[in-house]
């Protein structure tokens, strides 16, 4: 069986990393597959994984009582979901549905972990690129915040 | 009463006693004759029905926040310095209307006015705002666009100088470059000379129409010392200045200070009354208003002076750009002697010195200008504004 | 040949679309042959509503149809909300048109972005029709458009017939959504990433609130769009539009004059400095 290594070295979340990280991590990925309104996980689960996207959108969702399902944020192709599988209680903060057919690699967070731990070099590697994520999310979510089109008199 | 033919740039003697005729001869041609007249405990511009109207033998005394008008032990004309007003008064005019229209079933038609500009004779111009006027012709006059209201007074005003002899208190002309001598924007510019048994004025000629004028009153040829005592008198009053101002890259020095503490200083003291604004003889900002009858049939568009001081001035829908009157305060400086020189090629600056004199609470924008260059941030950034 | 820069010229109002719950478009045509402009990409007009007043307004409408002027405006003052009650055949105060054009010119042979957040989309519409008008003299043509809600989304129907051209991408994105929106959510700004373009041979257009501007800009430098390249379209309280009444300074600039289109490496140091 092919590994998911080629896939994984041509995925953006992933340029860069040398070859002897990417066979270390392999072991943690799987290729998964999201049909149009399935959730890949809902608010208050346990956190294990998170999602390289490579085909599809994903919906990033928080249910308001009284107000429904709000979507927060689209990720889409070539974007990474989920970082609460990084610190703990490793629970995820919000749901995530599929709004088209999907296509990820989903990486097995404990998995990557462990072998974090037990290799720093690679645990700096991906918490480099995770960083860089966190920040421009950070960024883009205080403009969101800042509500620029709300009209005002 | 006629005199010799004169010439473009010749020196005549006007003696203090036919001065009247050149009142007359200005009345004849249909000008209105605005000048300084003592009111109000003020010298302000108004009309001047004859000499008689001008405030002879009065002075001031000017400083930060304070104008006291007294009495010279002389009977001079033109003994002080300046007042509140400028000649904005009658070129820009505070208001006016634009246009006025009537409602024309779902639409409106414009009413056409044709009245004629009146023909102001600037009785009295000091040079300061003779420089201030030839900022403001950039502005309406010689740009894109033209205000036509402001070209056809413009066009049809006559300038009677005068070089000042007497320092104001808040003077600052010398620093700016813009007088005491009159060297542009008139027709005649009047030197006073009061002399222990003589009351003259030299006449510089400096226009054919100045010229024209000038033949209805009585006048000679000018001596050589007569011209050099006059000389000689409009340069003590420059070395005579109540204030002055390093303008040594002040562009540049504004510019890299947007972020002095020294605007958290002047907007503590500051009231954003607008005073300087309403004295200054460059601010040229206006508002426009719409406005309609209580039927709604019939409309008008007038026009006002404006004061960037107000939370209004800068308002789009959410709210003010500037609504901190350390940012107000920080407008008006910076455009007057620094982005005015970016968008017109001079400072907006003249050194009158009102704006000193009638600031309530006594702001100074020579100060102002020096706690900046003595304390200025130095690992600022330069700024380019290339347009 | 403006006599009067002050006088405005009665138009008629042709055609009235409501775009969303707060922002309506007017057609207009000059009443008579001597109020007829004709205007570049960028440029707005100082639209006058009898007795209530007057605003500044971008033109939206089709360069190559000089005939018609329009005008897309959101209603949240007193002028705009009176002018959205109007009808057709009513007259409109028009004059104009002011400011300085988008560089639809110098963009050609290159790629353009174009990035619209809000009504910023309005004045930026007409440079989209220019190129699209000649499209060979373009390479790539992007545009990016985020607006607060799907609700808020303007012009939707051009924007499918646009999606569904090969020779322009169109990406949308709003800031929050709910129920049956299929499409991105998030700002503006994460659209650039995942657009297609050469940065050291693009040039770009960005248009809305002035904090949108702001961070657009970053991110496209942060992707090698040199600030030479990018054109911004700014906003400010003005009363003539031709540079008379002083209210629209920003620094040395007047923004109905020097502006509204400014090329943003010459107003960079001004940008982003508080109340200037």
């Amino acid at each position: 069986m092919e590994t998911l290594e080629p896939i994984l070295a041509q995925h953006p979340f992933l340029k860069g990393l040398e070859p002897n990280y990417l066979k270390l991590i392999v072991g943690c990925a799987s290729n998964v597959r999201f049909n149009a309104g399935q959730y890949l996980f809902h608010e208050g689960e346990e956190a294990n994984q998170f999602y390289m996207i490579r085909q599809g959108k994903v919906a990033v969702e928080i249910h308001a009582a009284e107000r429904g399902s709000i979507t927060v944020q689209t990720i889409g192709e070539g974007e990474v979901l989920g970082w609460s599988w990084l610190i703990p209680p490793y629970r995820w903060r919000f749901d995530a549905r599929a709004l088209e057919l999907t296509r990820a690699i989903a990486l097995d967070g404990k998995c990557l972990r462990t072998k974090s731990e037990e290799d720093h070099n690679l645990g700096y590697e991906l918490l480099k690129r995770f960083s860089n994520i966190i920040v421009e999310r950070l960024e883009a979510t205080r403009l969101q915040l800042l509500d620029v089109y709300k009209a005002s008199p | 009463m006629v005199g010799p033919a004169l010439q473009v740039g010749k020196n005549v003697i006007v003696e203090r006693k036919d001065l009247q005729q050149l009142f007359n001869a200005l009345s004849k041609r249909g000008y209105r004759v605005v000048g300084p007249t003592a009111r109000d405990r003020a010298i302000v511009y108004d009309e001047l029905g004859s000499v008689a109207d001008l405030p002879i033998g009065c002075t001031d005394e000017q400083d930060g926040g304070s104008y006291r008008l007294k009495k010279r032990d002389d009977q001079a004309l033109f003994g002080y310095a300046l007042g509140p007003q400028s000649w904005k008064k009658f070129l820009l005019q505070p208001e006016m209307q634009l246009w006025g229209a009537k409602r024309d079933g779902g639409g409106f038609q414009v009413l056409s006015e044709n009245e004629a500009a009146p023909a102001y004779a600037l009785v009295g111009a000091r040079s300061c705002d003779l420089h201030a006027i030839a900022t403001q012709d950039k502005i309406f006059v010689s740009g894109e666009y033209v205000d036509p209201s402001y070209k056809s007074r413009r066009e049809k005003v006559f300038v009677v100088a005068i070089n000042c002899t007497e320092a104001g208190g808040t003077c600052f002309c010398a620093s700016m470059g813009t007088g005491p001598k009159a060297t542009l924007g008139f027709d005649l510019a009047l030197t006073e000379v009061l002399e222990l048994n003589r009351h003259y004025f030299l006449v510089e000629v400096r226009t054919e129409l100045g010229a024209q004028v000038l033949r209805e009153v009585s006048h000679r040829e000018a001596r050589e010392e007569e011209s050099e005592t006059a000389e000689g008198l409009v340069k003590k009053c420059s070395e005579r200045m109540g204030r002055t101002m390093d303008t040594t890259q002040i562009k540049e020095l504004l510019y890299r200070n947007y972020g002095h503490a020294r605007w958290d200083h002047v907007a503590a003291r500051c009231l954003t009354c607008g005073n300087c604004t309403f004295v200054c003889p460059t601010c040229f900002c206006t508002t426009v208003e719409d406005f309609t009858d209580l039927s709604g049939q019939q409309a008008e568009r007038r026009r006002r002076m404006d004061v960037c001081f107000t939370m209004d001035f800068s308002y789009i829908h959410g709210g003010s750009i500037r609504s901190s009157a350390r940012s107000r305060y920080r407008q008006w400086m910076t455009h007057k002697l620094a982005t005015w020189i970016d968008q017109f090629g001079v400072s907006g600056c003249v050194g009158c010195g009102r704006c000193i004199t009638w600031c309530p609470v006594a702001i100074d924008i020579t100060e102002e200008v020096h706690a900046i260059r003595e304390s200025q941030l130095s690992n600022a950034p330069t700024i380019s504004a290339r347009r | 040949m403006i006599t009067d820069p002050m006088l405005s010229y009665p138009y008629r109002i042709e055609r009235v679309l409501k775009e969303t719950y707060d922002t309506f478009t007017l057609e207009l045509e000059p009443r008579d042959a001597a109020g007829a402009m004709s205007f570049v990409p960028g440029q707005f007009n100082m639209l006058y509503v009898f007795g209530v007043g007057e605003v500044p307004i971008s033109i939206s409408g089709d360069p190559t149809k000089q005939k018609t002027l329009v005008h897309t405006t959101r209603a949240v003052g007193t002028v705009t909300k009176a002018m959205q009650k109007l009808a057709r055949g009513v007259l409109l105060g028009v004059r104009g048109p002011f400011g300085t054009h988008w560089p639809v010119e110098e963009a050609r042979g290159r790629d353009v972005v174009i990035v619209a957040g809000g009504i910023g989309l309005a004045p930026l519409r007409p440079s989209v029709y220019q190129i699209l008008s000649q499209r060979d003299n373009y390479a790539k043509l992007v545009l990016l458009y985020g607006a607060r809600t799907p609700e808020d989304l303007l012009y939707r129907r051009e924007i499918d017939q646009w999606n569904r051209r090969s020779d322009i991408k169109v990406d949308v994105t709003v800031d929050r959504a709910t129920g049956a929106w299929r499409g991105n959510v998030g700002v503006v700004t994460t659209l650039i990433p995942k657009a297609t373009f050469d940065p050291s041979n693009t040039i770009a257009m960005v248009c809305g609130p002035e904090v949108m501007i702001r961070f657009t800009v970053v991110d496209l430098q942060r992707h090698g769009v040199k600030t030479e390249n990018i054109y911004i379209s700014m906003e400010r309280n003005m009363k003539c539009g031709f540079g008379f009444c002083g209210h629209c300074q920003f620094g040395p600039f007047f923004v109905c004059k020097d502006g509204p289109v400014f090329r943003y490496d010459r107003v960079k140091d001004f940008i982003g400095k508080g109340e200037i």
